[in-house]
């Protein structure tokens, strides 16, 4: 099967254009919440080839906030290349001369799945609010669909950060014979207190945001800006280390003058309000809602009352288990309760701990360890088969 | 292998859980995994090591000892090994209860500052011992808790802690198998097979 593969040659560890594709599924899906979707979108690209074997497949999971577009360009003008495009492609850790790697938006997403801004076929209006609650168990099943439709009986790999991560442990716990690797990265297997209370703030910035109007902002022709970026400042904070900020930003003032105390703008200022003010401009309010509620709910040993290792139990997979020293969001501490709980299940794991200033981001950013780890462990995966 | 690691390795029963502290590149854990069966997991800080199990497929956790062994519950694996690394870590008299607490039986291995050259440096020359099974200046060796055989043996009984058995090796890894009663002086790298504490 050939997947959205490069157009042009392509440059030096870059899988060049990509183009997305879209798998449409027509039998009603029912959630995990009990309520049904009488049909689907998923948005998904590939980069590499998948081999005769069809054994050599490994899906990539998105965060929060990322989508189908993982590596390469839509166009040759594009000022970026895809959210994870530092590690896969040719001769990087996800290595598209050895690996078939599939990225999907997932369900409920703003990117082209399915999701509150899609059109209701019962009402002919976007879902809006109404969308409903979506989990990671969920993506997970709707991923597994996706891979029938591409012919993948199971994953060599299911890789994923933060939120990935979790899509990643959930593979493993729901389909234990499709998936032969699962990588979790920078990923928890709850949510603290912590962590929930900043989606919480997240979520009231843009519930106060007076354009929000209850999420039926379409129908009000507005969108909730002020409240997105909020969320995003919020959030973005959480993804970096005072560290990393300090370095980048310290104190220096994009305008004004301290001495005098006059029209002050600190630079992280002027930084946080690009980011907050350029996700509201892509970003489905609903969405960031219902994505950061998938954060929250996510707890796979809640069935097995709260016993991660029973949770683990049935898994076939090996894991890899990575973390940042400077992640705060999702500590290492965090990857430590999920390879304990793979130790006492007796499931193979390796796990290593990234000494990376960036905090949680440090997972999408390009470190010397973290690939020579995640790429050694994905050419072993190769060479086993 | 290494014959410290073929002694060990020859201890281990089939589809045993081991957990290796300080398991450098992995190779007792390989070879217990593809010859035994067993559900083996090592615990290194180095990276570079750390790098060589990730590629040979070894369960490597990376962990630093010094934090302690807190994390693995009681009796959670049959046998704890730890190769040339006691004398290295910080409370060696905790590690060695932390050992026997998460496995039944632990296996001990460290070099003997009690060599005759080690014993003839510092008495003769008045410097600290450099030797091949010692390879390092006082100033940059991580070998921060050395101690002889008989100094291992008093801390052990003080505890104890039954000897199931013991060898000494010599600077090749030949193993003296008869129990020599000069090994403190001849002996360069000792193995102790240890049992728990019976309780008194």
């Amino acid at each position: 099967m050939r997947g959205a593969s490069p157009s042009r040659s392509p440059a030096e560890g870059s899988v060049g254009l990509v183009e997305p594709r879209i798998a449409g599924f027509e039998e009603p899906f029912e959630l995990q919440c009990q309520e049904t979707l009488p049909r689907f979108d998923l948005v998904y690209e590939t980069y590499g080839e998948l081999d005769e074997n069809r054994a050599n497949a490994v899906l990539v999971c998105h965060a929060l906030s990322g989508d189908h577009h993982a590596a390469g360009y839509h166009a040759a003008e594009d000022a970026k290349p895809g959210w994870w495009d530092t590690c896969i492609g040719p001769g990087k850790p996800i290595d598209t001369g050895k690996f078939f790697v599939v990225a999907l938006n997932n369900l409920g997403g703003c990117n082209g799945s399915t999701g509150p801004r899609s059109v209701d076929p019962a009402t002919g209006e976007p879902y809006g609010e109404r969308f409903p609650t979506v989990t990671v168990k969920d993506w997970v099943k709707s991923q597994a669909m996706l891979a029938d439709v591409l012919g993948i009986s199971r994953f060599a790999a299911v890789v994923g950060g933060s939120l990935g991560g979790m899509q990643a442990l959930q593979w493993a716990i729901d389909y234990p014979d499709r998936i032969a690797h699962a990588i979790v990265i920078a990923a928890a297997a709850k949510l603290s207190a912590q962590n929930i209370a900043f989606n919480e703030i997240a979520r009231q910035a843009i519930q106060a945001d007076p354009e929000f109007h209850d999420g039926r902002y379409f129908q009000a022709d507005a969108i909730p800006r002020k409240g997105l970026m909020l969320a995003r400042m919020v959030g973005h904070v959480t993804y970096l280390s005072d560290d990393s900020m300090g370095d980048r930003f310290g104190r220096e003032l994009k305008s004004g003058d301290i001495g005098s105390a006059q029209d002050v703008q600190f630079q992280v200022e002027s930084y946080l309000h690009y980011q907050g003010t350029s996700f509201s401009e892509r970003f489905d309010a609903n969405t960031y809602l219902l994505m950061t509620r998938a954060l929250d709910y996510f707890d796979p040993a809640l069935e097995f009352d709260g016993d991660l290792v029973r949770a683990l139990a049935g898994t076939q997979a090996k894991f890899l288990v990575l973390s940042f020293l400077s992640d705060w969001r999702f500590s290492p501490a965090r990857s430590d309760e999920i390879v304990d709980a793979l130790i006492e299940a007796r499931k193979d794991v390796v796990s290593a701990k990234i000494d990376a200033p960036h905090g949680h981001d440090s997972f999408l950013l390009p470190n010397e360890r973290y690939f020579d780890v995640l790429g050694g462990y994905l050419d072993a995966v190769a060479g086993l088969g | 292998m290494r014959p410290d690691l073929q002694i060990i390795a020859a201890l281990v029963n089939p589809g045993a859980r081991v957990l290796d502290l300080g398991c450098g590149s992995g190779e007792l854990l390989k070879w217990l995994a593809a010859e035994k069966g067993v559900n083996g997991y090592g615990i290194e800080k180095d990276p570079v090591q750390i790098s060589a199990c990730v590629r040979a497929g070894v369960n490597v956790i990376e962990h630093d000892l010094d934090d302690g062994l807190g994390r693995f519950p009681d009796s959670s694996f049959d046998m704890v090994v730890m190769t040339e690394t006691l004398q290295a870590v910080s409370s060696p008299d905790a590690l060695i209860e932390e050992m026997l607490r998460i496995g039944e039986q632990c296996v001990v291995t460290f070099p003997n500052f009690g060599h005759w050259r080690c014993r003839l440096q510092l008495a003769a020359l008045g410097r600290m011992p450099v030797a091949n099974h010692l390879p390092h200046q006082w100033y940059d060796t991580p070998n921060i808790h050395l101690c002889t055989f008989s100094d291992f043996e008093r801390l052990v009984a003080a505890k104890g802690m039954p000897i199931i058995e013991r060898h000494v090796v010599d600077g090749d890894y030949r193993v003296h198998g008869r129990m020599n009663p000069l090994r403190n002086l001849f002996g360069t790298i000792a193995f102790y097979r240890l049992g728990r504490a019976i309780a008194t």
